[in-house]
């Protein structure tokens, strides 16, 4: 019978892939911002999973503004992206600081 | 027997899907391949009862964060071999800060399943009435309990969108845009001019 630790395992897994792709696409900031969807699709997972157990539909509201955090996340990170593009002609995240605003 | 067939496959797409992303050397694979992953996770929260948040990652991840990830994507030109060149000097780094990471996750779960920790118990006090699917339970409590927090979400993503717009918008040269207020403050009478021109002389404009 699949039990709550199946469901926190799949998770803290998913969570370590999306920590473990942060640090070896160090440069590429589009990946990097894949890994923390993953990171959060994790932490959802693990919400979901104890709310359902538990017999508590809280988690599953908080999951909800996880994912709505994550959307405009995505959203804000990618219109940086652009303008640094731009500004740039790459993405190379080894010269961010020299954005200066 | 079919629900652990069922988990098994979801989880074991999720995580290899999730290990693609972080690896393809294409972006719009690893796009790809993180929509599959969305899929999966949809797929484990619906076998765990939660059917709204498993449409929700649906319609938000795969038809929303996914599809503007394929957008920037492929609007930048860019050498992508040239960002991976640090990929083979950080993989001993970046597997030994996960293999830590992932050893204490097990461990705390470890004493979680040894009984030393007390997480408490739910009070009840959000459980899914009787007879009520899981979207009415929680469509109940977010517009109920946490309907100001609905609300702040609702502002949220007001404010990601607002962000998003003001940090590309830009303002082209060469292009004739259209001054509404022009428009409308033209009037018949100065617009249009009444001349009687004489005979084999030209009219002024």
């Amino acid at each position: 019978m699949i039990g709550i630790e199946h469901y926190v395992v799949v998770s803290s897994i998913l969570f370590v892939l999306g920590v473990l792709g942060i640090f070896l696409n160090r440069k590429n900031v589009i990946i990097i911002l894949m890994a923390i969807e993953l990171i959060l699709l994790a932490v959802n997972i693990n919400l979901v999973a104890f709310s359902s157990f538990l017999g508590d539909l809280t988690g599953q509201v908080f999951a909800m503004f996880v994912l709505t955090v994550a959307a405009g996340e995505a959203a804000i990170g990618l219109a940086i992206l652009v303008i640094y593009f731009r500004g740039r002609g790459t993405i190379a995240v080894d010269d961010v600081n020299r954005m200066k605003g | 027997m079919i629900h652990v067939i069922a988990f098994y496959l979801f989880a074991v797409m999720t995580i290899a899907s999730g290990a693609i992303t972080i690896l393809a050397r294409n972006p719009v694979h690893s796009v790809l391949w993180l929509i599959l992953a969305f899929f999966n996770a949809a797929g484990l929260m619906v076998l765990a009862g939660a059917e709204f948040i498993a449409m929700l990652l649906v319609i938000v991840y795969v038809g929303a964060v996914a599809v503007l990830f394929l957008f920037v994507v492929m609007m930048l030109d860019i050498d992508f071999t040239e960002l991976r060149a640090g990929f083979i000097r950080n993989f001993p780094l970046g597997i030994a800060i996960a293999l830590v990471l992932l050893a204490e996750i097990v461990l705390g779960v470890g004493a979680y399943r040894a009984g030393a920790l007390e997480l408490g118990t739910s009070d009840g006090s959000a459980a899914p009435a009787m007879g009520t699917t899981n979207i009415e339970a929680v469509g109940a409590l977010l517009y109920g309990r946490y309907l100001f927090l609905f609300e702040v979400a609702g502002i949220i993503l007001l404010v990601a969108m607002i962000g998003a717009i003001v940090l590309t918008h830009r303002q082209r040269s060469g292009v004739r845009g259209q001054n509404v207020s022009k428009q409308i403050a033209r009037r018949p009478d100065e617009a249009t001019v009444n001349v009687k021109p004489e005979v084999g002389k030209g009219v002024q404009l």
